[in-house]
């Protein structure tokens, strides 16, 4: 039962992560692909903590928690980089 | 590990695959950037907080010891969620993006 | 006490943060944890904003309750519009006018508008009068300023007292 959940989830993760891929590539706007890459790096630490449970290991806790920190911190800079012409001013 | 445990653990992390799809599909059918922001944001935000309660389900169970380190990461997304929201929202109203014909009320110039 | 403890509460919240990160729950762990939990808030304390003091602890708690419920149910039909139709919703923007001036207050009054699918807080006004909302699906904007207010900025009000 669990195997069989764990692979729907891959494989529903893994639409998610495409379609925020089309959205990146497609636009229209700068902001809509900023949002898109935002996705992405929230899918992908679902991704990873998935893959830490079908591998019953936990050590891919570190590896999740770093992507939920850089990724803010880079929309965060991306976003007031669009919005000001500079990130630290 | 007992089947009901097992049960929960596939549960939870169906609900949370299920909802991180739907805030995806919210990024491409939605129809202008203020409105794709609602479905990322949040949808995506419960779905990967879904997952990871199952993932402290599922070793708190498989090695008989507390484990509640993936709390941390909720909590983190949970805080930073609306904070992503807010600024991108700011930066689309900043560079004049399209709202859809229907939209009542005006965005803010910034 | 008050120079070196400037802040209880940030240090219990300290505290607890790093026995979750350590996922260790051993007294070396515990001893480390309040040195941390000691040393961090008075390092920091030139950097924070005025902090309103918890009034009604209680209150908080029924609050955060009830918030999260509000995000489960939200969310369940924020994903029904989105699988349905989304060429029929009706967004809209509110401007939603704030009886505080307290600046932890209303972060956390935006931060709660964001996380409740349907409304996501855009801008605030310089004089921090204001609030602008983007609401996904909006039949009444006047009803949806009026239940923000109510729902969520008079019990933040109460249990911060201000």
């Amino acid at each position: 039962m669990l195997s069989f959940a764990l692979n729907a989830a891959f494989v529903m993760v893994g639409i998610a992560m495409l379609l925020g891929g089309w959205r990146v590539l497609v636009g229209p706007s700068l902001t809509d692909r900023v949002l898109a890459l935002d996705t992405l790096y929230i899918n992908s630490i679902a991704l990873i903590v998935l893959f830490g449970i079908y591998l019953g290991t936990s050590m891919y806790f570190e590896a999740a928690l770093l992507i939920a920190l850089i990724g803010f911190v880079s929309t965060v800079a991306v976003a007031k980089y669009l919005l000001r012409g500079d990130i630290i001013e | 590990m007992s089947i009901w445990v097992e049960g929960v653990v596939a549960a939870l992390i169906l609900i949370g695959a299920g909802f991180t799809l739907v805030g995806s599909i919210g990024l491409v059918r939605l129809q202008d950037v203020y409105t794709r922001l609602h479905g990322p944001t949040k949808a995506t935000t419960l779905g990967v907080g879904s997952i990871i309660l199952a993932s402290l389900v599922f070793f708190t169970a498989k090695t008989g010891v507390l484990s509640v380190h993936e709390v941390l990461i909720t909590l983190f997304l949970f805080i930073t969620a609306p904070v992503s929201a807010h600024l991108l929202a700011k930066t689309a109203m900043h560079r004049q993006e399209k709202k859809v014909e229907s939209t009542r009320g005006e965005p803010w110039q910034q | 006490m008050k120079r070196w403890v400037p802040s209880p509460m940030l240090s219990l919240m300290l505290w607890g943060l790093w026995l979750l990160l350590a996922n260790d729950f051993s007294p070396g762990q515990m001893v480390l944890g309040v040195f941390f939990a000691l040393l961090i808030p008075v390092i920091t304390e030139p950097f924070w904003l005025r902090r309103p003091r918890i009034v009604k602890p209680g209150k908080l708690v029924m609050f955060v309750l009830m918030v999260h419920r509000d995000i489960l149910v939200a969310n369940m039909a924020v994903a029904k519009l989105i699988l349905s139709s989304p060429s029929q919703l009706r967004p809209a923007f509110v401007e939603v006018p704030l009886d505080t001036d307290n600046e932890f207050v209303i972060t956390v009054l935006a931060s709660v508008v964001s996380l409740t699918p349907g409304t996501v807080s855009a801008d605030i006004s310089a004089d921090r009068r204001t609030l602008l909302v983007h609401g996904l699906d909006v039949e009444d904007r006047a009803a949806l300023v009026a239940s923000i207010k109510q729902r969520y900025e008079a019990p933040l009000k109460e249990i911060f007292g201000c």
